[in-house]
């Protein structure tokens, strides 16, 4: 090798050393902004007084105990409970039941599979419009059922305000269930069939085999299905808006619809930001203990 | 799918196995219904004129099926006090969705190909804490980006959504592309140092070439995300810049005048099209994408 080439090579050797660290640099540091400089910035904002304008003097507390003093956002949380916890469970109920019944050897499984997940590619807006149509009180799923002769049937949930939060959660699960199906035919299709075999054996009936020993082996799917679908409820923005924009009156607040409301029609920035910080805390507590024990495991 | 040893735990051979697996057919093929119902809803609803709607229910076909309502939707429908249809809106999603797409891919990839192939003290560390940025609820950065976007002259602008949506999105594209390239050996790595590759010509030449199965996923998940977006969309454009979700809900929630329910449902399906192309022709990408986002939530 020549001289000029060898000293070439080594300074494209040298460049190897920074090379990777400068790649990487702007994304970092747009995350170290963009991220953490961001969640300062509005957990600060949330100890001012700011209100249509952001004010940057230091006011402690008051925003958490205006936050804490305001009915409308118990109602957010309420609803976030209901929906959160109805929500959860009608996907899983759902997605497992379909899971199963899938994992039965079934000709038109693809097919199947297909259209039970397709709802996942649309958009919360496109879904939630759908359903306010279906929904509608009169024209909708009501004349559906009169017209089949049910002359006293009445659906106005839309327009109800104690009912309104669960026509979210029909919605709702409407549109993420498949996803759950889908993650827990992936953990069925990993159980070792020996073991399925040796339940069969022993006399263990399908619904057994199934709620007593392979079930319980899919403890990893799910946690990461409550976690994911726990992410989606809190998150839960834009299915509100099109379907009850958080209506009638406010009976369908969540918090992420509070924290909008407050922060670009009400003009109280100091308040929207305690709310977001609650928001995050609340997913913070949700995820950063499953992401522990993930990490935790992949360790070792 | 891996091949069975056994069947299935409902077999069929006996009469009660037969009607058990008739049973299976039944509710699956109802679930089935039930997930297509709105669809079928959405699709009849645009095909109707306005009467048909009035006189008709939700489960009856189109007796006169129209495109009428579908052109509306698209070119004349009135969003807020503008008249063109969505189409405007669908032109704002894809001037927001190429460029956010190709920019947050290419820098996830070659973000995932260093923290994995060029390991250097504090790697991980960076890795985790941009990882962080995938689970945070957007709520409790909207305040500072719309002052931020303010301070840049970007408020209100599509370039300020594309901004944005990069970003947000590179999380997930590092992710997807550090879980693709801890799986390649390290050892064509290390003989592509011998020859005297360097840093780019490895990734150009060697990473990106066996990288398509994880292209395809990112820019699938990457596409759906930001297409799909609403939230930075409402918070950060105004009107003429609004994406096309936003542009929806606006043209469904005007309340003035006749409410056109087939313009409503064209509307949504021609918001919900290109998403749903994607998932007919890459279906099995995009669950890949789903079972990768299962593990950041």
């Amino acid at each position: 090798m020549s001289g000029q080439a060898s000293r070439a090579l080594a300074f494209v050797r040298r460049a190897d050393i920074w090379l990777p660290k400068v790649v990487v640099a702007p994304s970092f540091a747009a995350s170290l902004f963009f991220v953490y400089g961001f969640i300062a910035w509005t957990v600060y904002i949330s100890f001012t007084r700011s209100g249509i304008l952001p004010r940057y003097e230091w006011a402690g507390f008051v925003q958490y105990v205006r936050l804490w003093n305001t009915p409308r956002w118990y109602v957010a949380l309420e609803n976030l409970l209901i929906f959160g916890g109805l929500f959860m469970v009608g996907c899983l109920v759902i997605g497992i039941f379909l899971a199963i019944l899938l994992d039965q050897r079934i000709r038109a499984e693809g097919a199947l599979r297909t259209i039970y997940l397709y709802p996942m590619a649309l958009s919360f807006i496109v879904t939630g419009t759908a359903w306010k149509w279906i929904l509608n009180p009169t024209l909708g799923l009501e004349r559906v059922m009169i017209d089949l002769g049910f002359t006293n049937f009445q659906f106005d949930w839309l327009v109800n305000r104690e009912m309104a939060i669960y026509t979210v959660v029909i919605a709702g699960v409407w549109q993420s269930s498949g996803y759950v199906m889908a993650l827990f035919l992936a953990g069925l299709r990993s159980v070792d069939d020996e073991i399925v075999k040796a339940a069969a054996m022993d006399g263990a009936g399908p619904f057994r085999t199934y709620v007593g020993i392979i079930l319980p082996m899919l403890r990893p799917v799910f946690l990461s299905a409550i976690i994911v679908l726990a992410h989606l409820a809190i998150k839960s923005f834009d299915l509100v808006i099109a379907l009850t924009a958080g209506g009638p009156g406010i009976a369908t607040d969540l918090p992420a619809t509070f924290m909008y409301a407050y922060a670009f029609q009400r003009s109280e920035l100091g308040l929207a930001a305690a709310s977001a910080v609650m928001m995050l805390v609340t997913i913070m507590a949700v995820v950063v203990p499953y992401l522990y024990s993930e990490l935790r495991a992949s360790r070792k | 799918m891996s091949a069975r040893q056994i069947h299935g735990i409902v077999r069929a051979t006996s009469p009660l196995n037969t009607f058990l697996r008739l049973l299976l057919f039944a509710i699956l093929g109802l679930f089935a219904l039930y997930y297509l119902m709105p669809l079928f809803v959405m699709i009849a609803t645009a095909l109707k004129p306005l009467e048909e709607i009035r006189t008709g229910t939700l489960i009856s076909l189109p007796q006169e099926p129209t495109l009428e309502p579908a052109l509306r939707a698209w070119d004349s429908a009135c969003v807020g006090v503008r008249c063109e249809g969505l189409k405007p809106y669908v032109w704002n999603s894809m001037a927001m969705v190429i460029p956010a797409v190709i920019i947050s891919t290419f820098l996830g990839a070659i973000n995932g190909y260093a923290l994995t192939k060029w390991r250097f003290r504090g790697s991980d560390l960076i890795f985790g804490l941009m990882l962080f940025g995938a689970f945070i609820p957007f709520q409790v950065v909207l305040l500072p980006m719309a002052r931020t976007l303010g301070i840049l002259g970007m408020a209100g602008t599509v370039p300020g959504l594309v901004l944005v949506h990069t970003i947000y999105g590179l999380a997930f594209t590092t992710l997807f592309f550090r879980n693709f390239f801890v799986g390649v050996s390290d050892g064509i790595v290390q003989a592509a140092k011998i020859d005297g590759a360097g840093f780019f010509g490895i990734f150009f030449r060697l990473m990106l070439p066996m990288a398509p199965p994880a292209i395809v996923v990112t820019v699938i998940w990457q596409f759906t995300q930001i297409w799909n977006d609403f939230l930075f969309g409402v918070a950060f454009t105004v009107g003429d810049s609004n994406p096309v979700t936003v542009a929806l809900n606006n043209l469904v929630a005007s309340s003035t005048g006749v409410k056109e329910y087939n313009v409503d449902m064209a509307a949504a399906i021609i918001a919900a099209v290109p998403t749903l192309i994607v998932y007919v022709f890459a279906g099995k990408y995009f669950i890949r994408g789903l079972a990768a986002g299962a593990v950041k939530g």
